[in-house]
């Protein structure tokens, strides 16, 4: 253990320690003075990305191969540190008007922010574990953070139970993965398969097992069941952050799994995940048709991306894997930014005791608020993945890579899953902009700025696909 | 500052515009009226200051270079950035847009004052602003572009602009719907020009793989001649929707139903000239492709006679104008379908100075009208129906009553008409002189537009300044205040000495383009074209005075003396040529009738049906969905567990 | 591959297979004859007062959650003290770290009151 560890995951650290701090000092801040703590982790939070961002991407690993450290971490410690920051900037004036302010809010938010920046440095099965517990954990408290509603009470309840069910699955495929290989270290199991001494039945059913835990966070068809109650009850400036954070942290096991450690059984994984992509698109796309109340709806869209995003997966065992990752991880990009500012609204227009979250109260949101309503559109649109939008481009390159692999059925299954999306995607425009309503929604300039920064964001990062692509393209995994 | 430094600036002449949207968007209210023109003026100042730093740079170093600023996209084998071309022809162009279009920005100043309250909506003061300063980063867009699908954007967003200018009191005009409806055909007129450019661009990307000036240019000449043939001929007719040419032309008289600062920057100075700018950077492909030359050339011949046929009969102060826009992008079309481009290019310089210059006299003279008509009004208390300030039949002896505007549009008049010395007769003669190379029956249609050019400036001059008023709105007019006839001594001082840009002997302007565009003709100065230029302008001068300004006309009801010579064939000149009724006959109708069936029966019938069929399909299966989300954590897990069995299933039956 | 391991399951199966035999012969052969006595809760002999299921105070389960947290999270500390001389300061700065974050937990629990009982 040396100086050299800590800076491999320095971020992390950086975020956990805060996490701490925010704790011990949350208990001797006043009632009402709650707001040091959010100012306190938002700096956590910025000193973080400040350090993935001017870290040098290196390669290689620290603890004893325990964690690594390479152009794909650091591109996602940035981005969940990003993203915990508008989380906060969600958080803060929602809970002052819920009259629920409390410092945990922030502390368990870092945690979690923690845990999934671990995810991306795992290089042990071990560590992917408890990486996958200190995301989870948190989050299972936060969505029961409004304890005096028993919508909340029940999501984190069911979060929980189904959460635990799914660690069970990848401790069980850790055990297989070992049994077969007889390590548990990234490096260990990927000579194991080389030298072939490795029981490959064992790994495939170990790996199949990881699969389908962590399909579980990324909420894949039929893995996904969770997702709309936990949605729907949790905090909104929760659902905002988890829907687009905890994607981003599973995926990014996910790749690391299929891409560097078993691509021997990506013949036998890839028509799993190929069934699982349909499958999510399919039904998120669907189900989300028939939804009524806004946090479902976006639990539906939710799941359909994830649908879109398994496409990449499939393609990350075959020649165009360093596209099909730069394309996953722009596309995780361009989702998380819409799927804030989406958020954002529905944080903005939610009334005290969960009222104003059916699409009825969004009538005559968009007339009266032109700019939440505008910013609303962007995202809309994105989300449908019309041309001018983040969006566009993260399916086109999505699809592209799609087809380059071979994958004609899932690229067409995935233009046609968008096509359906255009439907209820829209209502919510239709709604906002051509019905009459009494629609209120809150002013405040952290939700505002959050709302049409993100909108600008997705209309101008669309203008340079091209150099963001690159920038994607550049984190790449370390493969021992 | 060497050039090094100097280019890498020129994303400025894109973004200052953009900063001044941005500071009057979201400050525009707390700045007020003053505030706002005042930003928005800078802006495109500021826009012009970086393209004479440009200049300042090409002069050392004068075959330029490209500037990439960011990666657009990279699909395949598409590559497109988003790049700058900073080169003597692209920075030309800069200075002439953010030149012309700062003076039109001052102007409008005072201009909108007056004009939104006269329409009785000051609150839209900001929004032209808004609109003028997106115009001007759009033009910039499309001029510094350095691949064919980037200057589409500009294209595009230039066509956006005009369109949302034209319809600026989109609720005046003819039945409330006259000025939506000029705005509308000016977008669906230019969407035919625009296919053009979308197909010529699918063309060459499939003939050259590539869509960048540095790329496709040099390599125009291995193309097999038919696609050669194709993409130009796509891009001819781009051009003939964007310059307003045959057989698309008619949306530019319709376009003077937007503010007069919009005719005469959008509409006379730059954004029609677009055409123009493409042909003249793509010579290289048409001068591969010598049948596409020659269409180019008599498109812009024709255009040329025939737009000035009709000029003569209007009487619409800015109809005449619009047409005489028409007919003198006539000429420059010509020009670079010969490929003259040093002549095209000086023309259109020249002509960007003095038909601003007319437009916005045109301006002050509308404004004068409308003042006297409402000192008029005040004074008599009454009201007179059916007003229209435009109309030069009201008007008559300005001369004495706005001596300022009088005597600038009176340089400009002779300077369109090509008087030496004055700018329009350089620049005009150098046309001719290169059609007299090239071909003789170009050089005579060309020479038949002059003398009607000529012509139809002295009944203009004649019409509005000469003789007495012929209302009373015309007799109380009043000369405008100096926000406006300050910007017009500028354009008419840049009008007279234009031509100095590239005089015989000097030739400043050739020399400059020339490490840019190697033209395929050299006008040189030719005594004798040059004299018989002269002398055909001074005919068709003299005949206008003959007519008009000798025995000047008394009443607004007086026949048009023309009228009582050409009798039946002024109708035809007023109304222009019945190509308006002939195109409502032959493409609107139909196609409005087809639109109403496809509306109607097939897509609601039809489609819709199936439509709703697979949409009712999808509820019902979402609805299934649904119901297996009953919100039992049991039934998740087991829904989770089939989902487990049924993979492995899949992986052991394998 | 998996035949290797038949013999486990073999095992796995007459162990499962035992069982239920042992349980089903005493149930087809013992006598039953219930008392009142007999079917009654069995409390160490006492006899039973109440129902069985009633409320504890929450402060109960607080304090033993605790408990069973620091209690557990101290073991590490033996096992470390096993390997002290092996680890050396690099061992003794992680244990350092370790106790502290174990000891901020602690404060927070003790500040937030979780150790009052009233």
């Amino acid at each position: 253990m040396s100086i050299n560890d800590f800076l491999a995951i320095l971020p992390v650290l950086v975020v956990l320690v805060t996490g701490v701090l925010v704790m011990v000092a949350d208990v001797f801040l006043p009632e009402g003075r709650k707001g040091i703590a959010a100012l306190l982790s938002g700096l956590g939070l910025a000193a973080g990305l400040g350090a993935a961002l001017a870290a040098v991407p290196s390669t290689g690993t620290a603890f004893a191969g325990m964690v690594v450290a390479d152009g794909f971490s650091l591109f996602l410690d940035a981005l969940f540190a990003a993203v915990g920051l508008v989380g906060i900037g969600l958080a803060y004036d929602y809970f002052k008007r819920m009259r629920l302010q409390r410092g945990e809010y922030y502390t368990l938010l870092l945690f979690s922010i923690g845990g999934m920046m671990l995810m991306g440095h795992a290089n042990d099965l071990v560590m992917f574990f408890l990486a996958l517990e200190l995301l989870s954990i948190p989050l299972y408290i936060l969505s029961g953070f409004f304890r005096a509603r028993l919508a909340s009470q029940e999501a984190a309840l069911k979060y929980f139970l189904l959460g635990a069910f799914s660690s069970g699955f990848v401790l069980y495929g850790i055990a297989m993965v070992f049994g077969g290989t007889a390590s548990i270290n990234l490096e260990g199991i990927v000579a194991a398969v080389r030298d072939g001494s490795a029981n490959l039945t064992f790994l495939l059913v170990g790996a199949a097992l990881l699969v389908v835990g962590f399909a579980f966070k990324v909420s894949a068809v039929p893995f996904h069941a969770w997702t709309p109650d936990v949605y729907e009850g949790a905090p909104s400036p929760l659902t905002g952050f988890m829907s687009s954070a905890t994607k981003a942290a599973g995926f990014a096991a996910l790749i690391r799994l299929l891409l560097v450690v078993f691509p021997a059984l990506g013949e036998n994984l890839a028509p799993v995940v190929s069934g699982l992509a349909a499958l999510t698109m399919i039904a998120g796309n669907l189900i989300a048709l028939v939804q009524t109340n806004i946090k479902r709806l976006l639990a539906y869209s939710s799941i359909a991306h994830a649908g879109y995003l398994l496409i990449g997966l499939v393609a990350v065992n075959s020649s165009a894997a360093g596209d099909a990752v730069a394309a996953m991880l722009f596309y995780l990009v361009g989702y998380a930014i819409a799927n804030l500012g989406a958020w954002s609204v529905v944080v903005a227009a939610e009334q005290a005791e969960g009222r104003g979250l059916e699409l009825e109260d969004y009538s005559g949101l968009g007339r009266k608020y032109p700019w939440l309503g505008v910013a609303m559109l962007v995202f809309m649109l994105s989300f449908i993945g019309v041309p001018l939008t983040l969006g566009f481009w993260g399916k086109l390159y999505l699809f592209r890579v799609a087809l380059e692999s071979g994958l004609f059925g899932l690229a067409v299954i995935g233009i046609a899953a968008s096509l359906v999306s255009a439907y209820y995607y829209l209502r919510v425009v239709v709604y906002m902009f051509f019905r009459d309503g009494e629609g209120v929604a809150r002013r405040d300039v952290w939700l505002n700025l959050i709302a049409i920064g993100s909108a600008a964001a997705v209309v101008l990062m669309a203008l340079v696909p091209g150099d963001l692509l690159q920038v994607a393209a550049q984190a790449v995994l370390r493969v021992p | 500052m060497t050039a090094e430094t100097l280019f890498p600036l020129v994303p400025w002449v894109v973004l200052i515009p953009l900063a001044g949207i941005l500071i009057n968007l979201l400050a525009g209210r707390a700045l007020g009226e003053r505030g706002v023109g005042l930003v928005a003026s800078l802006a495109a100042l500021g826009s012009f200051a970086v393209s004479v730093l440009l200049a300042v740079g090409l002069a050392q170093q004068p075959e330029g270079q490209s500037l990439l600023l960011a990666r657009w996209m990279s699909i395949g084998s598409l590559n497109v950035d988003w790049a700058f071309r900073v080169d003597t022809l692209s920075v030309t162009m800069m200075l002439v847009v953010s030149g012309v279009g700062t003076l039109i920005h001052i102007y409008s100043i005072g201009y909108m004052h007056d004009d939104t309250r006269h329409n009785g909506d000051p609150a839209r003061f900001r929004r032209f602003f808004l609109y003028l300063n997106l115009f001007i980063a759009a033009m910039m867009v499309l001029v510094s572009a350095d691949n064919y699908l980037m200057m589409f954007v500009g294209w595009e967003g230039v066509g956006l602009c005009s369109y949302l200018l034209i319809g600026f009191w989109f609720e005046k005009g003819e039945a409330g719907l006259g000025n939506a409806r000029a705005a509308k055909k000016a977008f669906v007129v230019n969407r035919i020009g625009d296919l053009g450019f979308l197909i010529a661009m699918f063309t060459m990307f499939w003939a050259f793989g590539s869509l960048s000036f540095g790329e496709v240019l040099p390599r125009a000449a291995e193309a097999a001649p038919a696609v050669l043939l194709a993409i130009t001929l796509f891009f001819l007719l781009a051009v003939t929707g964007k310059s307003a040419q045959l057989p698309l032309f008619t949306w530019l008289p319709d376009a003077m139903a937007g503010p007069t600062p919009v005719s005469a920057l959008i509409h006379a100075a730059t954004m029609v000239t677009a055409g123009v700018y493409l042909v003249a950077r793509s010579l290289p492909i048409f001068a591969a492709a010598p049948a596409a030359q020659s269409a180019v050339l008599w498109v812009g011949a024709l255009t040329a006679l025939f737009a000035a046929t009709i000029a003569v009969a209007q009487t619409d102060i800015k109809r005449v104008l619009a047409f005489s826009t028409i007919s003198q992008l006539g000429f420059m079309v010509a020009a670079v379908g010969m490929g003259a481009v040093v002549a095209g290019m000086f023309h259109l310089i020249t002509h960007a100075f003095f038909k601003a210059l007319l437009f916005l006299g045109a301006g002050s003279v509308i404004l004068g009208m409308e003042r006297g008509h409402e000192r008029h009004a005040q004074a008599h208390d009454g009201h007179h129906g059916g007003f229209d300030p435009q109309d030069m039949r009201f008007m008559g002896g300005l001369r004495s009553r706005m001596p300022v505007t009088f005597w600038v549009y009176l340089i400009g008049g002779l300077a369109l008409a090509g008087v030496a010395p004055l700018s329009g007769f350089f620049s005009k003669d150098e046309i001719l002189a290169a059609a007299e190379q090239v071909s003789p029956a170009v050089f005579v249609v060309l020479l038949i537009a002059a003398l009607l050019t000529a012509f139809y400036v002295a009944r203009q001059l004649a019409l509005v300044f000469f003789g007495q008023g012929r209302s009373e709105a015309a007799r109380a007019a009043t000369e405008s205040s100096p926000v406006i006839t300050v910007p017009l001594g500028i354009l008419a001082a840049l009008a007279a000495v234009g031509g100095a840009l590239n005089l015989p002997g000097s030739h400043l302007l050739g020399d400059w383009l020339h490490h840019t565009v190697e033209p395929l003709v050299e006008a040189g100065f030719n005594p004798l074209t040059a004299g018989i230029a002269l002398v055909i302008a001074l005919a068709g001068l003299g005949l206008g005075w003959l007519l008009y300004g000798r025995s000047p006309l008394t009443r607004a009801e007086e026949p048009d003396p023309l009228a009582v010579r050409l009798k039946g064939l002024f109708t035809w000149l007023r109304r222009k040529w019945y190509v308006d009724e002939i195109y409502n006959a032959l493409f609107v109708t139909p196609y409005t009738r087809l639109s109403q069936m496809l509306a109607g029966p097939v897509d609601q019938g039809l489609i819709d049906g199936v439509v709703n069929g697979a949409g009712g399909m999808a509820r019902l299966l979402g609805n299934l969905g649904r119901s297996l989300q009953n919100g039992y954590v049991r039934s998740y897990a087991l829904i989770m567990l089939v989902g487990v069995a049924l993979i492995f299933t899949f992986l052991l039956a394998r | 591959m998996l035949q290797e391991y038949l013999p486990l399951l073999i095992i796995f199966l007459i162990a499962l297979l035992v069982g239920i035999i042992a349980m089903l012969l005493g149930y087809l052969f013992g006598p039953k004859r219930p008392t009142r006595r007999k079917s009654a809760p069995y409390e160490s002999g006492m006899v039973p007062y109440g129902p069985g299921r009633r409320r504890m105070s929450v402060r109960f389960y607080l304090i033993a959650v605790l408990f069973i947290l620091f209690d557990i999270e101290v073991i590490f500390v033996i096992s470390w003290a096993t390997v002290v001389r092996q680890v050396g300061v690099p061992g003794l700065i992680a244990m350092a770290i370790f106790l502290g974050l174990l000891e901020v937990a602690h404060l927070y629990a003790w500040k937030k009151g979780a150790l009052e009982w009233e």
